[in-house]
């Protein structure tokens, strides 16, 4: 789950990371209040989950409440890179004399954390490494043992950040690394870091992806859930514990694993259809999940005919077969529903199925032959429209 | 031969008295597997038809003989399980659950690198191994599989490793190993270890590898096709028409900027001399023209 800026401050400020004071606003209104609260200049800045906020004009200066009123009506409802404005961070305004960068993430590839600090800050980090990859310092910390201070130093001294810089850095570094660990995050980052004129450093933006998996032992993230940028079927999705992804083609797909989810994409794709969306019912899928994922594809005007694809392993093909069975009871299903399952009691779900087979509902025995039966009632629905 | 398993794996079940850890343990038991205990802390002394369980790994070590372990344990509580199995002794852990927080994976994996590097970790979030015919250690549907060889499988997805076996019995087609080495950020084993091993495993003479978007594992396997493997190769990518920026269900498919397109690593796997399939069932197929070719 990716944080708002305002978010990911609040986050920061929990592991006691210096963030400029500042406050959220909905309206022009509560900008101009919050304006007025942390005091003048301040800087009026888009929430949204999208970089490049300042070019498309997103972050505006002002020094007034008349200008923070002007520039909080341009920016609320704009459309930034395809997401709406709707939210504000009115911050106060710092003097800066030198802009860095700062994050930690994990190093898939090392199986180790990785630390990253340059003192080109401010700009696109990718860019940075792509055209001065040696600007940037790297360092792999063991997930063991932890950041050291000594690691800390050698970062920010790699880094070669100014030397006014570099106790505060070392400090926010070994508070950014807690925030990550000890935070659950993905990803945490701080672009830019800011040096002051007067010598203090803190964080001028806040970046942090949290690892859902980690929900469990994180009551706090209950709000940020709240603000979480879905769209309507996938808020329903989410609601009812199911992976789902909005596409907009017409062949609905549920299917049970990630990997057997995308193959099903493929080869719906491959068949000549396009996918209206991806949805794993997860392992261990039971009547009531399948039931829940037809629900969800029914919302779906676009969708023409389902396919299910389900593969049993820890998922049980009676059980399958019931929740289809339950979800045609429960609700009208708009759409023909073409299925294939094998695996685990594949025999016990196909002989469920078999009492409830029409032209609403037909199984196939090969992944190819259910996607192409699936993407032929969605082309021919679609023609006879 | 096999890899890591084989009739001789002696394995304990944490989370035995689970739902999950009792319909799969007992599963595996009836496929043939070793499945010599279960363990739970507050259960010490009962059973489950009759797999002794006991209250810690330790006791299954020293009373059962347990040599490998399969952790089905809620996720919160993954972390604590590895270690319990890794200081008891055990040294093959199959970690079955999902939704294993990363950090913790992160610490545990490197733990056992560091403290217990003769232990090999496999998952989390992955549907375990089966040497077909002798062990199954997870929750693949051992029905499917066909025992012999001469494939090896590995496979990032579980669904689609239980596909490929499906293929494979399908053609008639035999397996040495299927490892599904799971998706999640920190797996324990990966493609290039399970290379490694069909490598030096005499009766695996043909390889499948499955492989999905995200990361660059696929790349990394590519290389060392490449370079050092000896043995043909058939692979399939998940996620060709996946949209990127979008995470789809496994922690790892996820495609950022141009980086793990399903057709960067096809080009990858291609160029190392793999025979790449658009869909399952041409990997299949293509395994069953490569196994002949073979017998020729």
């Amino acid at each position: 789950m990716d944080l708002f800026e305002y978010q990911g401050k609040q986050y920061f400020a929990r592991f006691g990371i210096p963030v400029s004071p500042g406050g959220v606003a909905d309206t022009v209104d509560e900008a101009v209040t919050q304006a007025d609260r942390v005091g003048y200049p301040v800087v009026v800045k888009a929430q949204v989950q999208v970089g490049g906020r300042g070019k498309a004009g997103g972050i505006k200066l002002a020094n007034n409440a008349d200008e923070v009123r002007t520039h909080a009506a341009n920016i609320l409802g704009m459309d930034i890179k395809g997401h709406m404005v709707k939210r504000l961070w009115i911050e106060r305004a710092s003097d800066i004399a030198h802009e860095y960068y700062a994050s930690f993430t994990l190093d898939r590839g090392a199986r180790k954390h990785l630390g990253m600090v340059s003192a080109k800050g401010g700009i696109d980090i990718e860019q940075v490494a792509a055209e001065d990859p040696q600007a940037i310092a790297r360092l792999h910390i063991d997930p063991v043992s932890g950041l050291s201070e000594a690691q800390a130093r050698q970062l920010v001294s790699d880094a070669r950040l100014d030397a006014q810089a570099q106790g505060g850095a070392v400090d926010i570094l070994k508070k950014l690394y807690r925030c990550f660990v000890e935070g659950d995050a993905d990803l945490v980052e701080i672009n830019p870091l800011v040096l002051t004129p007067d010598g203090r450093v803190h964080a001028l933006d806040a970046k942090v992806s949290l690892d859902n998996n980690a929900d469990f032992r994180h009551p706090e993230w209950q709000e940020y859930r709240a603000t979480e940028v879905l769209d309507e079927r996938e808020r329903l999705a989410r609601s009812k514990g199911l992976q789902y992804i909005g596409l907009s083609g017409s062949v609905g797909i549920i299917a049970n694993g990630a990997g057997l989810a995308m193959s099903t994409l493929d080869v719906v794709n491959q068949a000549g259809g396009s996918p209206a969306n991806f949805l794993d019912v997860g392992g261990g899928a039971d009547a009531t999940v399948m039931a829940n994922a037809l629900e969800v594809i029914n919302t779906d005007p676009n969708v023409r005919s389902i396919l299910i694809n389900i593969f049993g392993g820890i998922t049980r093909g009676e059980e399958v077969a019931n929740g289809i069975v339950q979800a045609l009871q429960r609700v009208h299903i708009k759409s023909p529903i073409v299925i294939r399952i094998d695996g685990t009691n594949a025999d016990q779900g196909r002989q469920i199925l078999k009492a409830h087979e029409s032209d609403r509902l037909m199984s196939r025995p090969t992944m190819l032959e259910a996607a192409r039966k699936a993407v032929e009632l969605a082309n021919s629905t679609e023609a006879s429209r | 031969m096999s890899i890591f398993v084989d009739d001789k794996t002696r394995v304990v079940y944490q989370g035995l008295t689970g739902s999950a850890g009792r319909f799969y343990g007992l599963r595996n038991r009836a496929y043939g597997t070793q499945v010599v205990a279960g363990t739970n802390p507050a259960r010490g002394g009962t059973e489950v038809e009759g797999i002794p369980v006991f209250a810690s790994v330790k006791e299954a070590v020293e009373k059962a003989g347990a040599t490998a372990s399969c952790i089905f344990v809620p996720a919160p509580f993954v972390e604590s399980a590895v270690l319990e199995a890794a200081e008891a002794g055990i040294t093959f852990i199959a970690v079955i659950t999902e939704g294993v927080p990363a950090q913790d994976e992160a610490r545990f994996f490197n733990r056992l690198q560091e403290d217990f590097p003769n232990v090999r970790l496999l998952g989390p979030n992955c549907p375990g191994i089966i040497t077909p015919g002798k062990c199954n250690i997870g929750i693949t549907a051992g029905e499917i599989a066909t025992p012999g060889g001469p494939v090896g499988i590995v496979s990032r997805s579980g669904t689609l490793t239980y596909q490929a076996l499906y293929e494979l019995t399908q053609k008639g087609i035999g397996v040495t190993t299927c490892v599904g080495i799971g998706g999640d950020p920190v797996p324990g084993t990966t493609f290039i270890d399970c290379l490694e091993a069909f490598e030096a495993d005499p009766e695996t003479r043909a390889i499948m590898l499955i492989g999905e978007i995200g990361g660059s594992e696929e790349e990394k396997a590519a290389a060392f096709i490449g370079s050092k493997l000896s043995k043909p190769v058939v692979s399939y990518i998940a996620g060709v028409t996946a949209p990127p920026g979008k995470k789809m269900g496994h922690a790892g498919a996820i495609i950022s900027g141009s980086q793990g397109t399903a057709q960067a690593k096809m080009l990858a796997l291609r160029a190392a001399g793999a025979r790449v399939a658009i869909n399952p069932t041409e990997a299949g197929e293509m395994m069953t023209d490569l196994v002949r070719e073979l017998d020729r």
